[in-house]
C-alpha cells in the first residue's frame, strides 16, 4: 500500500469514528417530546419526581424503552448495529456486542457459544467466578491449568505456553481455551503464542479482558486480544474505559459466527436494555478512539510515579514491569498499581481497611498479601499524593513483624465433579470448620477479586479451609455460600 | 457601569465588594488567579473565584498564624510554611531574628510570581535570605521529612480545590512526623458558622486530634471571610497554648503588631460554647 493511500484510509477511519449514532438517536428522541404510552412508567421522570431530583432530569429523559428509532439490542438493525460496528472497528474486531449485564455476561456468552454440555474447556483456575458460573449453566467440563505463582508476592501469574501445550496434548478434544488477560494485578500471558498453539489444535481462544480495555488504545501497553488473534474477548469498558458501571463489550473475530453469538447472548440478556448504559458505550468508544492514547499515557505516568514513590517509602513493594520473565509474566500492565504489603506485617486487606476507615481513601481491593489501586485519567495528582502519604502513615503507625502472616500458595484444585453436576447435586449443609474432605456444592470467594477459593465440584482440603478461615479473620468480604455468615457450606452428599 | 466582585460564602449567602479594576488574571496550572483593586478592601487576591486575602484585613490572619505559636514555643529555629504563596505569613515570621530558616512550599508558582509583582505589602519579605521557596505539592514535600521543624504553619486555601490534600489525616500525620519532639502545627481551620465550613472544621479537628496529644483551636475576627468568625488550629507534641505562653519573653521582643498581643492570645482560646461542643464531639468520634 502506498503511503498516501494508507494516510487516506486512516483519515477515512477518523471520519467514521467521529459519530455516535446511538447516542445521537437517543438525544434526538429526548427533544422530540413524544407522548409516551410505553414503559418505563416514570415517563421522562414526571412519574417519579423524587428520583428525577436525585438522578437529574436529563438522565431520566434518556431512560427509555427500545423503539423504532432506537433499535433493539436483541435484534439490532439500525443505530445499535451501526454503533456496534464502529465499536468493532475501534477495537480491531470483526464484530462487537454491547452488553448491559456486565462483563460477567460477556464471559458467559464466550463460554456458552463455544461449548455445550460435556465439552471440555481449558482455563486457568484463577478465573473470575463468572467463568465457572457459565460452566454451571452450560455443563462444560473445566480442565484447569495451574497458573504460575509468584512465591514472594503470592499472586497468580499467567499461563505458561509449555503448560498450555501439555494440557492441549492431554485434552485434544477440548473446544476452547480461556485466558485471563491481564489478571486483576496486571499480569499478562504470552497471548499471541497461546493463540497459535490453540488454533493449531483447532480450539477457540476466549480472552477474559475485563481489565484490559485500555490495551487497544496505547502502543506501549501489552497486546490486546484482538490484535493477538484471539477469537473472542470480553472487555469491561466500564472498568478502565470510562463507560457506566455494568456496560461492557464482547468482541469477536471471524470465523466466529456473530449471529450464533447474538442468539447465545440473547438467552440471558435483558430485553429491556438500558439506554443509559448503551449510550455510554457509544460515547466512550468515540472518546477512546480519539483521546484514549492521551488518557492512558496520563494513567501510566500517574502509576509509574506512584510506584516509584511507594517503593521509596520502604517496606511496601509496588511491583511493575520488572516481574516480566518472558513466560508466566509475559508482559505487565503499567496502569495497574498493585502493592505488596506483607513485608510491613499487614495483610493487603488490613491496609485497605486503614486507607478506607482512617484516611477516607477507597481502593479496589486488598487480599492477603497485596492491595490494588485503580489509576485512571480521572485521577488528580493531589489524590495520588494522598494515597502515597496514607500508605506511609499506615506503615508508620501500624507496621508489624511479618511473622505469622499466612503465606498462601496456589492450591491445585481437586476436581471431583463438573461444576454443573455439583451445583445441582443433592447437598447438605456442614459447619465450615468441619468441611474438610467433602466435595463443595457451592463457591467460596473473597470479593473483590471474585476468584473462587473453592468452586462447586472441588474437594475441600485442609489448605483450602485454612485459606478461607484466614481471609475471613482478616476481614475480607467473603461471598458465594448460601449462608451469609459463611459459618456453613453446602457439600455434595 | 459598576464593577462588583462577589464571593459566594455559601450557595445561599454572598459577599460583594465594589471593584475599581482587575489588576491581573491568570489561569495557572493549578487554578484561576485574579487580583483586584477595591475601594473598601484595597488589593484583593482571588483564587478560583474565592476571596483569599485583602490588603485591608490580611494583617489579622497572618499575625494570628505566626505570633501565637511564636509566643508559646521558646526556641523556634526551623519553620515550614505550607501554602501561603502570597508571602504574608513569611513576612510575620521574618520579624523573629531567632528563626534560622523558613521553607515555603507553594503548589502554584504563579501565585508567588503575581504576589511579588502586585502584592508587595505581603510578599516583600520572600527575599529574606532565610527563606527558601519550593514549588511542590505540600503533601509530597512533607512526606520524606522526619523531625526537621519546630513549627509548621499550614496557610492553605479552602479544602475544595488544590488545598484538599492539606485537610486530610495523612497530611497531619506526616506533619507530626516532620516536627521535632516539641514541635507545633498551626493551620488555617475554616469557620464554624456555616454548615459547609463547619464540616471542614470538624474533619480537620478530628484528624488532628487523632495525631497530636495537644490539639485545640483559637479564633479571630476577619471581616472579609465567610461569617467573619475564623478559626486556627493549634496542635502540638508538648506545649500548651496557654500554659506555655511566655508573655514576658514575647513582649520583650517589641514586635509591633496591629492585631496580636499577649492578652488577646489568651482570649483567642476562649471559645463560644457551640464551638466547644463541635470540638468535643469530634474528639469523641469513634475511631477504629
Amino acid at each position: 500500500m502506498t503511503k498516501s493511500r494508507s494516510v487516506g484510509l486512516f483519515e477515512a477511519l477518523r471520519q467514521r469514528q467521529k459519530v455516535t449514532p446511538l447516542a445521537d438517536a437517543l438525544d434526538k428522541q429526548r427533544i422530540n417530546r413524544l407522548a409516551h404510552f410505553d414503559v418505563p412508567a416514570h415517563k421522562s421522570g414526571r412519574g417519579n419526581p423524587e428520583l428525577t431530583e436525585y438522578l437529574g432530569a436529563r438522565a431520566l429523559a434518556m431512560d427509555v424503552n427500545s423503539m423504532k428509532p432506537l433499535d433493539n439490542l436483541g435484534h439490532p438493525v439500525s443505530v445499535i448495529k451501526e454503533a456496534q460496528e464502529l465499536c468493532a472497528e475501534a477495537f480491531g474486531a470483526d464484530d462487537a456486542f454491547f452488553m448491559v449485564n456486565g462483563t460477567t455476561s460477556a464471559v458467559q456468552a464466550m463460554i456458552m457459544s463455544t461449548t455445550t454440555n460435556g465439552d471440555e474447556i481449558i482455563l486457568p483456575r484463577n478465573v473470575h467466578r463468572s467463568a465457572i458460573n457459565a460452566l454451571v449453566v452450560c455443563g462444560a467440563i473445566p480442565v484447569y491449568i495451574n497458573p504460575g505463582q509468584d512465591k514472594r508476592l503470592g499472586i497468580p501469574l499467567g499461563m505458561s505456553v509449555a503448560d498450555v501445550k501439555k494440557t492441549i496434548a492431554e485434552h485434544p478434544n477440548a473446544k476452547a481455551i480461556l485466558v485471563n488477560n491481564p489478571t486483576y494485578y496486571g499480569i499478562c500471558s504470552n497471548l499471541a503464542e497461546i493463540v497459535n498453539v490453540a488454533h493449531a489444535a483447532g480450539m477457540r481462544v476466549l480472552v477474559d479482558e475485563a481489565h484490559g480495555t485500555h490495551f487497544y488504545f496505547h502502543e506501549e501497553l501489552p497486546v490486546s486480544a484482538m490484535a493477538a488473534g484471539a477469537d473472542m474477548a470480553a472487555a469491561s469498558i466500564h472498568k478502565t474505559g470510562g463507560s457506566l458501571m455494568q456496560s461492557s463489550v464482547l468482541l469477536t473475530r471471524k470465523p466466529v459466527n456473530p449471529d450464533y453469538v447474538r442468539q447465545v447472548v440473547t438467552l440471558t440478556q435483558s430485553t429491556s436494555a438500558s439506554y443509559l448504559l448503551l449510550s455510554s458505550l457509544d460515547i466512550s468508544r468515540r472518546n477512546l478512539f480519539f483521546r484514549g492514547r492521551d488518557m492512558y499515557q496520563k494513567t501510566m505516568d500517574f502509576a509509574d510515579y506512584a510506584r516509584e514513590e511507594i517503593n521509596e517509602l520502604g517496606g511496601y513493594y509496588a511491583f511493575g514491569p520488572e516481574l516480566v520473565n518472558g513466560d508466566t509474566v509475559y508482559a505487565f500492565d503499567r496502569t495497574k498499581l498493585s502493592v505488596h504489603t506483607r513485608d510491613i506485617g499487614l495483610a493487603g486487606i488490613e491496609v485497605y481497611d486503614h486507607l478506607r476507615d482512617d484516611y477516607g481513601i477507597q481502593i479496589e481491593f486488598g487480599d492477603i498479601g497485596n492491595l490494588l489501586a485503580i489509576i485512571s485519567c480521572g485521577d488528580r495528582m493531589m489524590d495520588v499524593e494522598r494515597l502515597i502519604s496514607a500508605l506511609e502513615e499506615t506503615k508508620r503507625l501500624h507496621e508489624k513483624s511479618p511473622i505469622g502472616l499466612f503465606d498462601h500458595e496456589y492450591i491445585d484444585p481437586v476436581v471431583m465433579l463438573p461444576p454443573q453436576e455439583a451445583f445441582y447435586a443433592k447437598k447438605r449443609r456442614v459447619p465450615m470448620k468441619e468441611s474438610v474432605g467433602f466435595v463443595a456444592g457451592e463457591f467460596v470467594m473473597s470479593y473483590p477479586p471474585g476468584i473462587p477459593i473453592v468452586a462447586p465440584g472441588e474437594k475441600i482440603t485442609p489448605d483450602i479451609l485454612d485459606h478461607i478461615l484466614f481471609a475471613k479473620e482478616k476481614g475480607c468480604f467473603m461471598t458465594g455460600t448460601e449462608d451469609m455468615n459463611l459459618d456453613y457450606i453446602q457439600v455434595v452428599v | 457601569m459598576e464593577l462588583w466582585y462577589t464571593d459566594e460564602h455559601t450557595s445561599d449567602v454572598r459577599f460583594s465588594m465594589k471593584a475599581i479594576e482587575q489588576i491581573a488574571s491568570k489561569k495557572s496550572a493549578v487554578q484561576q488567579i485574579d487580583i483586584l483593586d477595591t475601594p473598601a478592601y484595597g488589593r484583593v487576591l482571588v483564587l478560583d473565584g474565592g476571596l483569599m486575602m485583602t490588603e485591608k484585613d490580611e494583617f489579622i490572619y497572618h499575625e494570628m498564624l505566626a505570633h501565637v505559636p511564636m509566643a508559646v514555643h521558646p526556641r523556634v529555629k526551623n519553620v515550614l510554611v505550607i501554602g501561603g504563596g502570597d508571602g504574608g505569613t513569611v513576612r510575620e515570621l521574618t520579624r523573629y531574628r531567632s528563626i534560622e530558616s523558613i521553607d515555603l512550599v507553594e503548589v502554584d508558582k504563579d501565585v508567588v510570581l503575581l504576589a511579588k509583582k502586585y502584592l508587595p505589602f505581603v510578599s516583600h519579605k520572600l527575599k529574606d535570605r532565610r527563606v527558601k521557596v519550593c514549588f511542590e505539592e505540600g503533601l509530597r514535600f512533607v512526606r520524606g521529612k522526619k523531625a526537621e521543624y519546630d513549627l509548621i504553619i499550614v496557610d492553605s486555601s479552602d479544602p475544595y480545590g488544590p488545598a484538599e490534600g492539606l485537610f486530610t489525616r495523612e497530611f497531619y500525620g506526616t506533619c507530626f512526623k516532620a516536627l521535632r519532639e516539641d514541635g507545633i502545627l498551626i493551620n488555617q481551620h475554616e469557620s464554624p458558622f456555616y454548615a459547609a465550613h463547619q464540616k471542614s472544621v470538624r474533619d480537620a479537628h478530628r484528624h488532628i486530634a487523632q495525631e497530636f496529644p495537644v490539639s485545640t483551636v483559637y479564633q479571630a475576627h476577619i471581616p472579609s471571610y465567610p461569617s467573619g468568625h475564623w478559626l486556627f488550629g493549634f496542635a502540638s507534641k508538648k506545649y500548651h497554648p496557654i500554659g506555655n505562653l511566655d508573655e514576658a519573653r514575647w513582649n520583650k521582643l517589641r514586635i509591633n503588631t496591629k492585631y496580636y498581643n499577649t492578652a488577646l492570645h489568651r482570649g483567642a482560646f476562649a471559645l463560644p460554647s457551640y464551638v466547644l461542643d463541635i470540638l468535643k464531639e469530634e474528639e469523641n468520634f469513634p475511631c477504629r
